[in-house]
């Protein structure tokens, strides 16, 4: 299936391109670092290691380290990383352990970014050849030091778990033991990798690697790095964004007992105090003045009023097909609406938090860090050292959902810069946000405003598609802007919409970027976070407007895309929508997306009450993600990814007035609880295409088949995000 | 100032000011490092530990307010219905981040402790307080269900 494209999406050179500038600086490094976890390691009784490349060390005990350069921010990576070089391997799952990689982009670059990082789901997508063939190489020489201890040829050995056999002369010998000698031999240039048909652990149900130290509480977060003399620090940042320090007075912060230092940073004024409740209290006291004159002053409401007028003005064309604008004035029927997204908090259950001790010519990070080849350039540069001195300690991170990548490292260069600011002594400080700080943080999913109109003609067939959007652009301002952001296109803007996988005879996509000072940033699932919702609950509208059943409408659509169409009837299918409608107040939605080369399609079961309110009581869900590689973590992202996209549907939302964000904590920004959680079935399709990621594709349909099961419940559509009014703090 | 109290079993003299939250006194005091900070104002629940047998969210109460008492942490559970939520945990692969998870088990184990059998009704009731923002709630619900089963069998 050709994939589809548009003149945003940018292919995987151009990303390459990109990233690219950022890439040249870390390439220089050429160093290999060992952390302070692996010095201990190789100081070890284990030290008799195996270790044929960057991913993969065998001990003299047979315990088998996968070093991942993927983080484990929930979304499973370590587990199939370890999955896919254990399988080549013959490895014993039991005796699997994972730990991150240092920060080496020469070893362990992300190769859709061309840098070390974790995001747009592709963790498994890149490891997939990458991984398979570090466990095969391994494999290979194990059974090669047994070919030569042994003298029987290597094609008379069988490995399994862990040892190797030989049947004829009834010899075994397990991995632990030839170590050693694998060691000692010539790495393969070629390996032969499996024939899927004999995975003993790809597509079967390997327990998490992690699970085990997440449910006794010793799994190892930045917030529980403690080291001797740590001290920590908060942050006091502006009240508006694009705001700075004017003036302050630590007087009063600095006279609370176990308060150290008070020092201004370009973001702030950090309390750096002998723990989080001295930090707390001083930046309570802690008086600052603050220079507004460049603040964003406009609140949300305002700035909804600026994009609904834009989407009434020429904008720039993200995808055209045909002549879309005279196809709809001719058409016989016509159909438009418009749908309103709020900003968007990650809100991960972590709030951000980075630990650094400063040197005059050293600078050494703990985080749950996301971007390791452009935390440590910025890192680098807010310390006034070369990258190369810059060392990363990728630790477990409480979430994620894009707010840990982002292009300036944020909250790497605040706990920097507050360490500079300290006096870089050498003393750790670890810099924490409260929830607080991350709710008026900023780095939101954009607002958008989306703007649709449909022709259908006289045998009620879809002839004309106009679709316009609105709103800020992740990349603009940053260092990808150069080359991703194209002829006026931000294809992160625009993705989901300007691919739109219905087929149509004129097609019209354009977008309308605006500014603000108010940063943005990617969102789980990115733009498919609105594109898929305006999408899939508008061509519910135009199915309803040509009288058709919106499912058989969709997969009509849907005849040169099979891997789409496929989940929808899956979806359709296990939820029986055949079966006739649901009783009175409930109500059954349908919605389908692809998002980075996975296709997922939920069917929404809704209750609405005589007072409107809206219970989700079960979703079916049906995924193509490729060769499933561990279906209950396929499952689990597609639970958690439902669970988080319906909590942002039902009430999601960051709101400003006068520039001030309205939520503070929980109270205000609602997310979903488990009285909210629908029961959820996943049925994932068997392929052999290439593995492509699940941690994002989820979150997509979810909010669409929801607000198309309340049309269908209630006969109301819903066009505004969140579906119940933001909370106030 | 000192705080004397009972830390999963063991008696633990503090020394810092009462106002402290028990959370920062458990973390950054004592040391224990399983009870996570999530949102400083009750709303979540990452820091749940039990006083006296019941769920309290340690980032609003007070080190003084748990003088003489028996507080236990995510370290030192010990029951049988925490280590039967703690397997079921394990059984049903519920931690997703994971950052949520030691106040999960806390409320779960608490629910079961009261409740030996607990209704969704009633798991809804304990555990709507904790938040999960992977939202592995389907799986918190089965594996407390599950818990329960084996605490019976």
């Amino acid at each position: 299936m050709a994939i589809r494209s548009f003149a945003g999406r940018p292919t995987r050179r151009e990303f390459l391109k990109a990233t690219g500038s950022v890439s040249a600086v870390a390439l220089t490094i050429g160093f290999e670092w060992l952390g302070p976890a692996r010095r201990a390691a190789a100081a070890s009784a284990n030290a008799a290691l195996f270790a044929p490349n960057a991913f993969l060390r065998i001990g003299a005990d047979g315990g088998v380290t996968i070093i991942s350069k993927h983080l484990e921010m929930g979304q499973g990576s370590y587990t199939g990383v370890a999955t896919v070089l254990a399988e080549e391997l013959d490895a014993d799952w039991a005796k699997v352990r994972v730990e991150s990689a240092p920060a080496n982009v020469k070893l362990y670059a992300n190769s859709a970014f061309g840098m070390q990082g974790t995001g747009g789901s592709s963790a498994m997508a890149n490891s997939w050849t990458q991984l398979r063939e570090a466990g095969a190489k391994g494999r290979a020489m194990l059974l090669a030091a047994a070919s030569k201890d042994w003298k029987v040829p290597v094609t008379e050995l069988t490995a399994d778990k862990g040892v190797v056999y030989h049947a004829g002369s009834k010899r075994q010998a397990s991995y632990g033991s030839l170590a050693g000698k694998a060691a000692a031999l010539p790495v393969p240039d070629k390996v032969t990798l499996k024939d899927p048909k004999d995975f003993k652990l790809i597509g079967r149900q390997a327990p998490r690697v992690d699970v085990p130290a997440k449910v006794d509480g010793t799994a190892q977060f930045t917030l529980d790095v403690a080291l001797p003399g740590m001290l920590v620090a908060l942050l006091k940042r502006p009240p508006l964004f694009g705001a700075t320090v004017k003036s302050f007075d630590a007087s009063a912060a600095s006279a609370v007992p176990g308060v150290v230092k008070v020092v201004q940073v370009p973001h702030g004024v950090a309390v750096v105090a002998k723990g989080f409740w001295a930090a707390s209290q001083g930046r309570n006291a802690l008086i600052v003045e603050w220079d507004d004159a460049n603040a964003e002053k406009r609140g949300s409401s305002e700035m909804m009023d600026e994009y609904r007028r834009l989407a009434g003005q020429p904008a720039v064309s993200a995808r055209k097909v045909g002549d879309a604008a005279p196809a709809i004035k001719n058409a016989a029927h016509t159909v438009s609406a418009s749908y309103e997204f709020p900003y968007l908090a990650h809100a991960p259950m972590e709030p951000l938090d980075a630990v650094v001790k400063l040197t005059a010519g050293s600078c050494e990070i703990w985080a749950g860090d996301q971007f390791q080849t452009v935390d440590q350039g910025n890192a680098a540069k807010a310390a006034g050292l070369d990258p190369q001195q810059v060392t990363i300690n990728t630790l477990y991170a409480g979430g994620s959902f894009g707010r840990r990548a982002n292009v300036w490292s944020d909250y790497i260069v605040e706990a920097v810069s507050i360490a500079k600011a300290s006096g870089a002594d050498g003393t750790p400080i670890k810099l924490q946000w409260t929830r607080e700080d991350d709710l008026h943080g900023g780095l939101y999913r954009p607002m958008y405003f989306h703007k649709l109109e449909a022709g259908l003609n006289e045998k009620k067939e879809l002839v004309g598609w106009r679709h316009v959007i609105v709103g800020q652009s992740i990349m603009a301002g940053g260092p990808f802007e150069a080359v991703l952001v194209k002829n006026g296109i931000d294809g992160t803007s625009v993705e989901g919409a300007a691919n739109i996988a219905y087929e149509i005879p004129n097609i019209d996509v354009e977008l309308s970027t605006t500014k603000s000072p108010v940063p943005v940033l990617w969102w789980r699932v990115v733009g498919s976070s609105h594109t898929t919702f305006a999408v899939e609950a508008f061509i519910d509208e135009v199915a309803y407007a040509a009288g058709k059943d919106p499912f058989t409408f969709r997969r009509d659509l849907l005849e040169k895309e099979p891997r789409m169409k496929a989940v929808l009837e899956l979806a359709a299918d296990k939820a029986g929508w055949s079966s006739g409608p649901l009783p009175k107040g409930k109500g059954r939605g349908i919605a389908v997306s692809e998002a980075f080369k996975t296709f997922v399609a939920q069917v929404a079961e809704v209750t609405v009450d005589d007072a409107g309110q809206v219970t989700v009581d079960r979703v079916v869900c049906a995924v193509d993600c490729g060769i499933p590689i561990n279906p209950d973590v396929i499952a689990a992202q597609m639970e958690g990814g439902i669970g988080f996209g319906l909590g942002a549907a039902l009430y999601g939302a960051i709101t400003l007035k006068g520039g001030r964000v309205e939520q503070d904590n929980f109270n205000g920004y609602r997310v979903l609880r488990i009285n909210e959680m629908p029961k959820v079935e996943v049925h994932i399709v068997p392929s052999a295409e290439a593995p492509t990621g699940v941690g994002e594709p989820g979150v997509a349909p979810i909010g669409p088949a929801v607000a198309n099961a309340i049309f269908a419940a209630t006969g109301k559509r819903v066009h505004l995000l969140p579906f119940q009014k933001p909370s106030k703090a | 100032m000192s705080t004397t109290f009972m830390l999963n079993g063991v008696s633990t003299t503090l020394d810092a000011d009462p106002a402290m939250p028990l959370l920062w006194a458990i973390r950054e005091v004592a040391g224990l490092h399983g009870t996570k900070f999530g949102c400083g104002m009750a709303l979540c629940g990452a820091c749940t530990v039990h006083v006296e047998g019941a769920a309290v969210r340690s980032c609003v109460m007070p080190l003084g307010g748990v003088a003489g008492k028996q507080v236990t942490t995510i370290e030192g559970l010990q029951s049988k219905p925490a280590k039967a939520v703690q397997a079921a945990w394990i059984q049903l692969q519920v931690p997703q981040c994971g950052y949520c998870q030691s106040g999960q088990v806390m409320s779960a184990t608490a629910l079961l402790e009261k409740i030996p059998a607990p209704t969704d009704a009633d798991i809804d009731g304990a555990m709507s307080g904790n938040i999960c923002r992977c939202a592995t709630y389907s799986r918190i619900r089965a594996a407390i269900h599950a818990a329960a089963q084996s605490i019976k069998a």
